[in-house]
């Protein structure tokens, strides 16, 4: 309870110190919807470079040979780590004010922890529920009006910002129940090594989904760092408004101006 | 003019019912266009054919010119004539063969267009589903079409779950240029060893 206090506390004041200082930034945001500044461009860079070289070395082929596992594993897989980021979720919908949501998510993770075996078969979606879409803590920043602050990479966690990274952190601070019963829990059946085995295997599970798409942009990209990052900061703005698609496109003055006919 | 008046209602109804007859929905442009390129990209062609095809049809139904303007940026008003024809020629190459060598890794991919909205006169989204396969989830594409001129749409963007393709291209023509401290040539230097 005390840590879920503190971690509303840091999220309120994240909020309220953010907003206050980027009232300046907000009126020139209007001209660049979306626009995020890259002040460790340098270093970003150097260590975009080093993670490409893990990945080619490390993660890639690991990808590769995941990928050959039969569907069924793959996707059992997947559906058990989607369940456990639902305890990440939930919180969040309650913090952004989704109580609604809340509770279907919390039906979901119960329905397919228990009928579902550990979230290896998803249920609920069987059974009629909506869509699932995870939420976190830089999300709930975001909707609480915090920017995004400077574009980051971060050693082999790759793109986020500074208020991505400060969301993942709130996680490590008692946000995430997953982290708190593994890691800090004194229990004989969790350890710290279950915690780092579910990250590394959501980390293989999104590059397994993605190797096509991935050879494919950096293979057409004359700038590769540019393409991820803008990619990763559409994405995320995408999220933080929850946007179904592009009927609520991003708005861009540019557009009206191109006269080509 | 008692004459002039009954012909000239006349022409005024057969223009209004031309200009009708020729104006072409959106969402049955995108429709179109998608058949086309899902039947280039059936198996019965080799690759180079497969890009050949999806290369001519891009040069119809894509406004290359109106996307290499965007992509461009503030950029487009600082540079002279001269730069922006060079411009408007490597922009051509460079989306031509960047385009069809991404679609070409695609073998008769199924979409489905869905619905479509009327932003503007001079825009219309049309939104779509790349319907899954073993490999890959449902995937949700939307298209922005041009519809200034109505006889003759245009795709000025690809939408995918929400990341758009020009403003991705837009980001990265932009941080090439800013690297080289705001030398247009080169990203002009880049394109050509690109399209190699």
């Amino acid at each position: 309870m005390k840590k879920i206090l503190i971690t509303s506390l840091i999220s309120l004041m994240l909020a309220t110190n953010v907003s206050a200082d980027t009232d300046g930034e907000k009126s020139l945001s209007k001209k660049n919807s979306g626009h995020v500044k890259d002040c460790f461009e340098g270093l970003n860079r150097a260590t975009f470079k080093f993670n490409q070289g893990l990945d080619s070395v490390v993660f890639e082929p690991v990808a590769k040979a995941y990928r050959v596992l039969p569907s069924s594993v793959r996707v059992g897989t997947g559906n058990a780590l989607d369940n456990l980021s639902s305890l990440v979720t939930i919180p969040n919908n309650i913090l952004q004010g989704e109580l609604k949501k809340a509770g279907v998510n919390t039906l979901r993770f119960v329905l397919n922890t228990t009928v579902g075996i550990v979230g290896i078969f998803d249920v609920a979606q069987k059974a009629g529920f909506t869509k699932y879409e995870k939420e976190d803590y830089g999300q709930t920043l975001g909707t609480m009006g915090v920017g995004p602050g400077c574009y980051l990479v971060l050693p082999i966690l790759g793109p986020s910002t500074v208020r991505d990274a400060t969301g993942s952190f709130i996680n490590v601070l008692g946000g995430d129940p997953w982290y708190n019963a593994s890691i800090n829990g004194n229990n004989k059946y969790l350890s710290e090594s279950q915690y780092v085995g579910t990250k590394i295997l959501t980390g293989l599970d999104f590059r397994a989904k993605n190797i096509d798409s991935i050879e494919n942009l950096k293979k057409n990209s004359m700038d590769f760092y540019a393409s991820v990052k803008s990619l990763y900061l559409q994405d995320r703005q995408q999220k933080i408004k929850n946007r179904k698609g592009a009927l609520e496109i991003i708005y861009d003055g540019d557009w009206e101006e191109i006269e080509s006919q | 003019m008692k004459k002039f008046l009954p012909f000239a209602t006349f022409l005024i109804i057969i223009l209004l019912s031309v200009s009708k007859v020729y104006s072409i929905e959106a969402d049955v442009f995108v429709q179109s266009t998608v058949n086309r390129a899902s039947e280039a990209l059936s198996n019965k062609f080799s690759k180079e054919e497969k890009i050949q095809k999806l290369k001519e049809i891009a040069s119809e139904t894509v406004d290359i010119k109106g996307i290499g303007y965007y992509t461009l940026g503030a950029y487009r008003k600082s540079i002279s004539d001269k730069q922006i024809k060079q411009y408007e020629n490597l922009f051509e190459q460079y989306f031509l063969k960047s385009f069809s060598s991404r679609l070409a890794e695609y073998s008769n991919p199924e979409i489905e267009v869905t619905s479509k909205k009327e932003l503007n006169k001079n825009y219309t989204m049309v939104s779509s589903i790349l319907v899954s396969t073993e490999q890959r989830p449902e995937v949700k594409i939307d298209w922005r079409v041009y519809t200034k001129n109505s006889e003759n749409p245009l795709i000025r963007d690809l939408i995918i779950e929400g990341l758009s393709l020009a403003r991705t291209q837009k980001e990265e023509f932009s941080s090439i240029i800013q690297s080289n401290d705001g030398d247009i040539n080169a990203l002009f230097s880049t394109l050509k060893e690109f399209i190699k």
